[in-house]
């Protein structure tokens, strides 16, 4: 080990709580999230309301933001999306507190504003859709991309309980371990068929891929004309240039 | 001074009079003809001559960018993330401002690094420029060290745990350096104090150092006249008029010359900042969206890309006589031995143009090597990184530390009389 991962690793030892933010080695989905999509943003802005803000907030973003970007009227956003007692510019924030959340988990359900740009919305696709029946654990599953997650499964009466199927491999040393080789449809069947659970899943992640840069469209449309703006500014200057020194022999 | 009085001749209307008026008080004609209508530069700059006048445009950029984030920001561990967020968000075109500044720093080391290269290609550093060179090497020292503080300032987990690493190379030093880490972080581990104290150099201290050897590199170079392609001096042909031949004026030739260089690299720069401010994760890293937690180690800490060449040189060393302290005195020697590059150059010619085969087989291999390293010093510490590191640190050392030898021994071209366009 060279010295400065031994200086990483004697850091991270050096707090005994250490955890570390790997993702099993889950192979990840592709989300294929079209943010440009309205409807699969307003889909998923509803989603989100439904089945994720009663523990996860967004704190940074504003339902004020979210009606000018998603094209909601006040009235859509108060009759669908915000909680009673909340006004348009405030924060999207959960009505459970954190000290609610590591009573009732264990573990405070984190804040999503980030979290399409911090682990990518191919890890979120998967992760929404890689819980499977464990039975021995406290919320009765696991979870393929993040095992040993204090998350319920919340969406199971749409996706049904998947079932793990564990795969026995020996190693050089002829030790023998088990390792999750895929999940498969188990007993419960949800509402919705699967191609149905999978477009719900990615209208809610391209959601939350709005909501990690809401100006992210903005800024591309603008960028558009910036960039052909200083393309001419170019062509003036190369002439200008040309014309200084034609002289120069 | 005579030009300027009688640039002032009665009747010839107000701007001239106050002209004359505040020349009587200030150098504002002198200095403006000795540095810009009168500074004679090389007629045959070609590309790489671009990139001075382009980094000095960023260190501006930079600063006025820096200067609208402060207003927003707010340096403490529990409102730092949140107010990066704030101007990312609520701030009006805040997110325009935060990613100039950001592609700003990256696109500051890729202009600095071509010009430094172009020193490289045409001898610039030789006799009589070693103090031009000097102050230069000592920009990108700052420049480096201005990047570091500024890094934690977002607070992300790549923040927190990218200068917990780099501090800690401090405490490899025997007998000073736990005091040393301690003293530098001002607390036990990286804090709302380090954060504090990281703001202050990072927007006051590094900035005012910046500005200041900025200027003395202007200063050195205008006194001994700019090198060139050829690598030949200019001062050496002169006019009736006592002009270099090969010279034309730095106003208005190479003004507008550089604007038009300039607005080649803001077609560039724009895309980045519009259309890939994280740049795939090398510019702005995934992780760093994540507020810092002490607790929560990311599965890879790599430094931003601009350091990553010396961060491979400090994995390459192994340990041994029971410290690490190897591998951080190889990243400081490493930087700096660029300050000997014109000592160490022994060829009698200056410019790539008119060396041998083998200056210019070494600096290619240099080059592609530094582009190597900074490539293993993104990857995880696992073969084949490693070999290629080691291998990548012995030739970047050779590259110098052979120099003196491989520089003079080289079959060298006779220099031209006159710059060739």
């Amino acid at each position: 080990m060279s010295p400065a991962s031994r200086f990483a690793a004697a850091l991270a030892l050096s707090f005994a709580a250490a955890a570390s933010a790997s993702t099993a080695g889950w192979p990840l989905q592709e989300a294929g999230t079209d943010v440009g999509n309205l409807a699969s943003l307003q889909r998923g802005g509803r989603n989100f309301v439904n089945y994720c803000l009663g523990c996860h907030s967004l704190k940074y973003m504003r339902y004020s933001q979210l009606a000018e970007d998603l094209a909601l009227t006040e009235d859509d956003l108060r009759t669908n999306l915000m909680f009673t007692g909340t006004r348009v510019y405030d924060p999207m924030v959960s009505a459970m507190s954190a000290e609610q959340g590591r009573q009732w988990f264990g573990n405070a359900p984190p804040d999503l504003s980030l979290i399409a740009r911090s682990r990518g919305p191919d890890y979120v696709f998967t992760f929404l859709r890689s819980f499977y029946e464990d039975p021995p654990r406290p919320t009765g599953v696991d979870n393929a991309v993040l095992p040993g997650t204090a998350m319920p499964h919340v969406l199971a009466p749409l996706q049904g309980l998947q079932r793990p199927r564990f795969e026995t491999t020996t190693g050089a040393d002829g030790h023998e371990s088990q390792h999750l080789a895929a999940l498969e449809p188990g007993s419960l069947a949800g509402d919705l068929p699967a191609a149905a659970f999978d477009s719900f899943v990615r209208d809610t992640v391209a959601f939350l891929e709005y909501v990690s840069e809401p100006h992210k469209a903005r800024r591309q449309a603008l960028g558009v004309w910036v960039v052909l703006f200083l393309l001419m500014f170019a062509a003036f200057a190369w002439f200008l240039y040309k014309e200084y020194w034609k002289d120069v022999k | 001074m005579a030009e300027t009085k009688a640039d002032a001749a009665p009747g010839e209307g107000r701007a001239a009079r106050l002209g004359a008026w505040i020349d009587a008080r200030f150098p504002a004609s002198s200095m403006w003809q000795e540095h810009m209508s009168g500074y004679m530069a090389p007629k045959n700059f070609n590309f790489w001559y671009y990139f001075g006048s382009i980094a000095l445009f960023v260190l501006a950029l930079q600063i006025v960018t820096g200067i609208f984030l402060t207003m927003s920001y707010k340096p403490s561990a529990t409102e730092a993330f949140g107010s990066v967020e704030y101007i990312m968000r609520d701030v009006e075109w805040g997110w325009l401002i935060r990613y100039l500044h950001s592609t700003g720093a990256s696109a500051f080391f890729i202009v600095i690094y071509l010009h430094m290269f172009r020193a490289l290609l045409y001898g610039s550093h030789r006799n009589p420029r070693e103090l031009v060179w000097i102050f230069g090497v000592l920009i990108y020292l700052a420049l480096m060290a201005e990047a570091f503080f500024g890094y934690l300032l977002p607070w992300g987990n790549m923040s927190y745990w990218g200068a917990q690493v780099i501090v800690s190379l401090f405490g490899t030093f025997p007998l000073i350096g736990d005091s040393l880490v301690e003293w530098i972080r001002g607390d036990y581990f990286i804090s709302d104090i380090t954060l504090n104290r990281f703001f202050a150099l990072h927007v006051v201290a590094l900035p005012l150092v910046l500005i200041f050897l900025v200027v003395a590199h202007l200063l050195a170079l205008h006194e001994v006249g700019s090198n060139n392609p050829d690598g030949i001096e200019i001062k050496k042909n002169k006019g009736p008029d006592g002009r270099p031949l090969d010279g034309v004026a730095m106003h208005p030739y190479y003004t507008v010359k550089d604007i038009y260089g300039l607005s080649v690299f803001l077609v560039l720069f724009a895309g980045a900042v519009f259309f890939a401010p994280e740049m795939g994760g090398l510019f702005l890293e995934a992780p760093n969206f994540e507020p810092a937690n002490p607790l929560l180690t990311p599965e890879h800490i790599a430094p931003v890309w601009y350091f990553t060449p010396y961060y491979a040189i400090l994995r390459a060393v192994p340990a041994f006589l029971n410290t690490q302290v190897w591998g951080v005195l190889a990243l400081f020697a490493a930087v700096l031995l660029l300050f000997f590059i014109p000592w160490l150059d022994r060829s009698p010619v200056r410019s790539i143009r008119y060396r041998g085969p083998i200056y210019k087989t070494a600096l290619m291999i240099f080059a592609a090597n530094f582009i190597m390293l900074g490539y293993c010093g993104l990857k995880p510490a696992v073969p084949p990184f490693t070999k290629m590191s080691v291998v990548g640190t012995i030739i970047y050392f050779a590259f110098f530390l052979l120099m003196p030898w491989y520089s003079r021994i080289d079959k060298v071209k006779p220099e031209p009389a006159r710059v060739t366009q």
